[in-house]
């Protein structure tokens, strides 16, 4: 629904009233608030799944803020203070111990980034849960596709910021992934890193990444990602398009207007998520060693390497799939095919629109075929992921090459047994009990 | 088919099976047990404070454990003016490292850098300080069971005596120290809560406080519950 579509506010008369209507005049504030909220009618048959897109949102202002406190006190230098510390390890731990809550907004901002992983994927497996990346929200889908890309950036550059031993390996072991690209691959990493090794000048620029740069191309990524959804409509859990139903208002029999029904809603799932996080900000703040591994609490030492360079849970699927290539072939060395096949790893989300061929969106009316080999992906990318963790022997690797076959089998046989799939046929309406 | 998928699943657990283990003598818990943080306070200040730093960590903090800035002026202020400033050393690096051939960590947070899967940091700096034995070998003459030739020499010896590695891997007191063997595992125990307070002072604020903003939630939660049926009651 075009914004242009809703009628202007009128005055009663009052102050407020008055003020309102001052400020619609010159800016779409009441069609605004009427489009995406209170005349935006989502299905009314959401579940579980639908919690995890306004979750992902207060995760994003969560980080924002709490970043904005942490900014005024770190300080991105990774030269020693006199008691021979990184000043930057150092300035972690000042904003830990003597500045005023800082414990609590450092322990929000690094929950907050397991939790974004945790919310950003639970979010990516409704949309293959209910197909909706299918048509008309393929470009809904590309834009989530390239916020999760943000957000490892995102990660990936926050988590070299602590300066510790992991911060320090674990970026190490990435950065130098550029230079298994042939020809200027070392170029390439030494022009990313700023110096020859991992160093200030590293620090630095993953710093303005992190705070500056990916930040923005986020938010923009976030509004465009929302208003092609708000363009098309809400899928929901039984793939069928509520436009086609509508009351002599234009307004979907199936469609509840977002405000209040939906906000009420969230805000239940608000509440239950905050439990959650609450739950690992005060009594586990260390996630076990996941969200925060025991190795970063060791200020960087180029001189050490640790034994066992682990990434942090969420990139370990991936890191799973660039270790299980240890095969030179067809003239390219297993580290490039680590790094290509690792890369396509993430990419291939992107061509998953187009991939499923399936005549039936959701999960609730497709054939075994599917049913299964969703659940064989899941199960490969949670042992790739665990696998990213354990340090390697010739036992794992091989669990992690026939996981990754399955990883890319799912993708790439899709078009085929989802066309073979033995579908239900779609209701008319939304199920609602 | 049903024999493949077994035999499927057994595959990645025989791929797990772990390699060297580390055994770790659980560390006792004293968080909370002023006295006993108190003692590790004094300990850790007498005997660590010298070759490591523990340079976040600021003297007056020590009133999470009750102690007064005039308990701490009078007892504990060796290193320092004020109470004000953090538990540096005099030593140099440079120097240090050529003395131990690697300069002594800073402790502040090394309770919890050492933990790992095998058990607590707490529990492996307990196991740490208790298993250093005699070796001729080392130049220190001392090497330990947990930090394998550690370039640390055995701070505690005069208190808790000489041990020597056995055949069967096993350490026995050959000469003993000033406090008997429980006298030792008990002040070790004191020294090892104070280095796990010392990581995270806030760590017993923390937790009381997940108490409140857990109830807190709990209370919203069941308010926004009774919203969202009030609102849609009307769904159908």
């Amino acid at each position: 629904m075009a914004s242009s579509s809703f009628e202007k506010f009128k005055s009663d008369g009052t102050l407020v009233g008055n003020v309102v209507e001052w400020v619609d005049a010159r800016f779409p504030m009441t069609s605004m608030w009427k489009a995406h909220l209170s005349e935006y009618y989502a299905p009314k048959n959401f579940n579980f799944w639908y919690f995890f897109g306004s979750l992902a949102l207060l995760v994003l202002v969560l980080q924002i803020v709490t970043g904005i406190f942490l900014v005024m006190h770190y300080k991105p230098d990774a030269s020693l203070n006199a008691s021979g510390v990184p000043v930057a390890f150092a300035s972690v731990e000042y904003i830990m111990r003597d500045v005023p809550w800082g414990w609590l907004i450092r322990y929000l901002h690094s929950t907050g980034a397991s939790a974004f992983f945790i919310v950003v994927y639970m979010h990516m497996f409704r949309g293959m849960l209910y197909g909706s990346y299918r048509s008309p929200r393929e470009l809904i889908w590309i834009f989530g596709v390239l916020i999760y890309l943000c957000l490892m950036a995102e990660a990936f550059a926050g988590y070299l910021l602590p300066w510790g031993q992991m911060s320090f390996w674990g970026a190490q072991v990435i950065l130098s992934l550029f230079g298994a690209i042939p020809v200027v691959g070392n170029d390439l990493a030494t022009w990313i890193r700023g110096d020859f090794v991992i160093g200030d000048s590293t620090l630095n620029r993953m710093f303005s990444f992190h705070v500056i740069a990916i930040p923005l191309a986020l938010l923009g990524l976030v509004v465009a990602h929302v208003l092609a959804l708000h363009e098309v409509g809400s899928n929901n859990p039984d793939g069928v398009e509520i436009k086609k139903h509508k009351d002599e208002h234009g307004i979907p029999l199936d469609g509840i207007p977002f405000h209040p029904y939906y906000t009420v809603k969230d805000i239940v799932g608000v509440v239950v998520f905050l439990m959650l996080f609450s739950v690992v900000v005060f009594f586990m703040p260390e996630g076990g060693g996941y969200f925060l591994e025991f190795n970063n609490f060791i200020p960087a030492d180029p001189m050490v390497t640790p034994p066992h360079i682990a990434p942090v849970w969420y990139f370990t699927p991936f890191y799973s799939i660039l270790r299980a290539n240890t095969v030179n072939f067809l003239w390219i060395d297993a580290k490039l095919w680590g790094v290509i096949f690792m890369g396509l790893g993430v990419m291939v989300f992107f061509f998953l629109p187009w991939l499923d061929r399936s005549p039936v969106k959701s999960i609730r009316y497709r054939g075994p075929l599917y049913k299964g080999a969703l659940a064989i992906f899941v199960v490969a990318f949670a042992i790739l992921g665990y696998l990213g963790i354990q340090a390697p022997t010739p036992g794992r690797t091989l669990v992690s090459q026939i996981c990754t076959i399955i990883y890319f089998a799912f993708f790439l046989l899709m078009p085929v047994y989802t066309k073979l799939d033995k579908c239900q046929p779609e209701p008319d309406r939304v199920t609602f009990k | 088919m049903k024999k493949l998928m077994l035999s499927l699943l057994a595959v990645p657990v025989l791929a797990f099976a772990a390699g060297a283990e580390l055994h770790l003598d659980k560390a006792p818990d004293k968080a909370g047990d002023v006295a006993a943080l108190q003692r590790g306070a004094k300990v850790f200040i007498n005997y660590c404070l010298n070759c490591h730093s523990a340079s976040y960590m600021r003297y007056n903090r020590l009133h999470d454990i009750g102690l007064t800035d005039a308990q701490i002026r009078d007892n504990l202020l060796f290193a320092a003016d004020k109470v004000g400033e953090p538990m540096r050393i005099a030593m140099q690096r440079a120097d240090a490292k050529q003395w131990f051939g690697a300069a002594p960590p800073d402790l502040t947070v090394i309770a919890r850098a050492r933990a790992s899967e095998f058990g607590s940091g707490s529990d492996w700096l307990y196991t740490y300080l208790r298993t250093f034995y005699r070796d001729d070998t080392r130049p220190t003459g001392w090497n330990n069971l947990v930090f394998a030739n550690v370039g640390m020499p055995h701070v505690l010896w005069e208190l808790q005596g000489e041990q020597v590695l056995g055949e069967d891997h096993a350490l026995t007191l050959a000469k003993p120290g000033k406090l008997s063997v429980q006298d030792f595992d008990a002040m070790v125990g004191d020294l090892v809560a104070y280095l796990k307070y010392m990581g995270e002072p806030v760590a017993e604020l923390r937790k009381r406080l997940g108490i409140a903003v857990l109830l807190g939630l709990a209370v919203l939660l069941a308010f926004s519950y009774a919203l969202k049926r009030e609102y849609w009651k009307d769904i159908h």
